[in-house]
């Protein structure tokens, strides 16, 4: 039976509404802003072209640059460390026992709660005076440190609470993906004389790659948005030293309210992610082999 | 084939540091809040403290709680309503038909899904303010629902492909008309996804900071703005902001115990098969 034109409209139509005045259309006005210099609280007709300027004003700030370097690091660091602990955790503890379940219900509840809770909680650990961390520093005899006020303890700071958030999401990943495993094949191996070791990097690891891949893009990509976690935490500082480039484009915009400058600085997060994006779907494509 | 003892006590034990490690950072936030003001100012490896409620009266009390309580409320169901009715259409839409397009709106919906808040929050600012919508609840609503559509259809999408179109055909032999075919056949094969879906766009409408942040007065306020108040450049009121992220917390704690079978199958769909 053919179905009328219009019957996909009809269920599709009101989702693509929404998500084209909502998303889609703020993004490609964020383009459009970034020729425009206009101040917050005055019309939009008030607003005046100025071309490429905000672009040459937000690439010649050495602050864009370094907070660039800042998100890539903090993505590169983050992103590698819970991959590893998260895929060697999963290794290790892939065995079914019993009461897994609810290890796995305590495991995903970093991820559940608020940002701004995760933030605050950090924050008030990673206190110099009155903080867990300094007092457990002490009682096993070493020395408390200034953890939010010194720019290298700071960005460790901010890895420690993302990696504590989301460790736990490759974890689940992988132990997801290593149940899915034949255990046939591993028997095989076992009995062709492999050890442990090549059994995990030769049988197993390369079984779950596909699932590998995709979580490690989707920890890059969410690395690139993270922003509220940091806001509450170290809020860029001591300094700039943990600004990441979405801290610095909400700076930029609602602190500085140079809202043109931080829509152009947007282009360039856009960029990385959508790159990113591109990557993930190449890898992990819900549509694939569907007909057309 | 038995384990050895010790492999299992070792099993057991990782187990444990692990599940300790995830749950003390959350565990310290409602630890706080029943501090007092002199506890939190002390000795923080002191566990044995008078607890107290006082940091919850505070809260509770003074600056509009409950405005702000009704406000995420509100914030938090509709968008959760709306995004699964949307959600529900669009992914039945995207699976049942072929219709010229198809991919493209797959796909641009997939990258819509990878868009920073930070990004948005900007020219949304502007728009917002064009279309009257800063300081509405109904323009942070709009927003969540747009930013959780792509994750809920293509949830929801894989969903729908599992329930074979012979068991929907079948019912409307039987005499179903396309109302009750949804309810009766689709709705109860769905349900998990839409448990884990409704889940998942609750914690992001109920949690999200930023874009509430630019997007709010003080009427319209949600809880987690309101928590964010309570950071200042003289320093942090523990006790009270400690006591409004627990009660923030609380909630989607509620909805991790009672359905995580649930996230976990959201957390790992599309990545993982079964």
């Amino acid at each position: 039976m053919r179905t009328p034109r219009w019957v996909p409209a009809l269920y599709l139509g009101p989702a693509i509404l929404v998500m084209a005045a909502a998303c889609l259309y703020p993004v490609l006005s964020a383009f459009q802003l970034a020729g425009y210099d206009w101040s917050m609280g005055t019309p939009w007709s008030s607003a005046r072209w100025v071309g490429v300027d905000n672009f040459v004003s937000a690439f010649s700030n050495p602050r864009v640059w370094s907070s660039l370097l800042t998100t890539l690091l903090f993505a590169a660091v983050c992103v590698s460390a819970e991959m590893v602990l998260g895929i060697a955790l999963a290794l290790a503890l892939e065995h079914p026992v019993r009461g897994m379940a609810f290890f796995r219900t305590l495991f995903i509840l970093p991820m559940m709660i608020a940002p701004i809770a995760v933030g605050l909680a950090w924050r008030y650990m990673f206190d110099a005076q009155f903080g867990l961390i300094n007092a457990l520093l002490k009682a096993v005899g070493l020395n408390a440190q200034i953890w939010l006020a010194d720019p290298q303890l700071a960005f460790a700071a901010i890895v420690v609470a993302d990696v504590w958030q989301w460790t736990p999401f490759v974890f689940i990943m992988m132990i997801a993906a290593l149940a899915g495993i034949d255990g046939s094949v591993i028997e095989a191996a076992r009995i062709d004389g492999a050890r442990w070791w090549q059994q995990t990097f030769l049988v197993k690891l390369p079984m779950v790659m596909h699932v590998i891949a995709i979580t490690l893009m989707m920890r890059l990509i969410d690395a690139f948005r993270v922003l509220e976690v940091v806001y509450v935490l170290t809020f860029g500082g001591p300094g700039d030293s943990t600004e990441i480039l979405a801290l610095h484009i909400y700076k930029t915009a609602f602190v500085g309210q140079q809202l043109g400058v931080a829509a152009a600085i947007s282009v360039l997060l856009l960029a990385v992610v959508a790159l990113l994006s591109w990557g993930a779907l190449k890898l992990s494509n819900p549509m694939k082999g569907e007909p057309r | 084939m038995k384990r050895p003892w010790w492999l299992v006590a070792s099993h057991y034990t990782m187990l444990l540091v692990l599940a300790f490690l995830c749950v003390a950072p959350i565990v310290v936030i409602f630890a706080t809040s029943l501090r007092q003001q002199v506890d939190i100012f002390g000795e923080p490896l002191n566990f044995i403290f008078m607890p107290t409620l006082e940091n919850y009266r505070a809260v509770l009390q003074e600056d509009k709680f409950d405005r702000y309580l009704a406000n995420s409320l509100f914030v938090g169901i509709v968008s959760t309503v709306v995004t699964l009715v949307l959600g529900c259409m669009a992914a039945y839409g995207l699976a049942r038909f072929r219709f010229p397009g198809r991919h493209a709106v797959a796909y641009s919906t997939l990258l819509l899904r990878t868009v920073p808040l930070a990004v948005l929050a900007i020219p949304v600012f502007l728009i917002w303010s064009e279309w009257k919508l800063v300081n509405s609840l109904w323009g942070l609503v709009l927003l969540y629902v747009a930013v959780n559509l792509p994750f809920t259809i293509w949830l929801l999408y894989g969903f729908v492909l599992q329930v074979p179109v012979e068991l929907e055909e079948a019912a409307a032999i039987d005499g179903c008309g396309p109302l009750r075919v949804f309810t009766k056949v689709l709705l109860p094969l769905m349900a998990p996804g839409l448990a884990a879906a409704s889940i998942f766009t609750f914690r992001i409408a109920w949690n999200e900071f930023i874009l509430a942040l630019v997007l709010t007065d003080r009427q319209t306020r949600t809880l987690p703005v309101a928590a964010s108040l309570f950071i200042t450049d003289i320093g942090v009121d523990w006790g009270r902001v400690m006591a409004m992220g627990s009660l923030i917390a609380i909630p989607p704690l509620i909805f991790t115990f009672i359905a995580a079978r649930q996230i976990i199958t959201g957390l790992t769909a599309g990545a993982v098969k079964g």
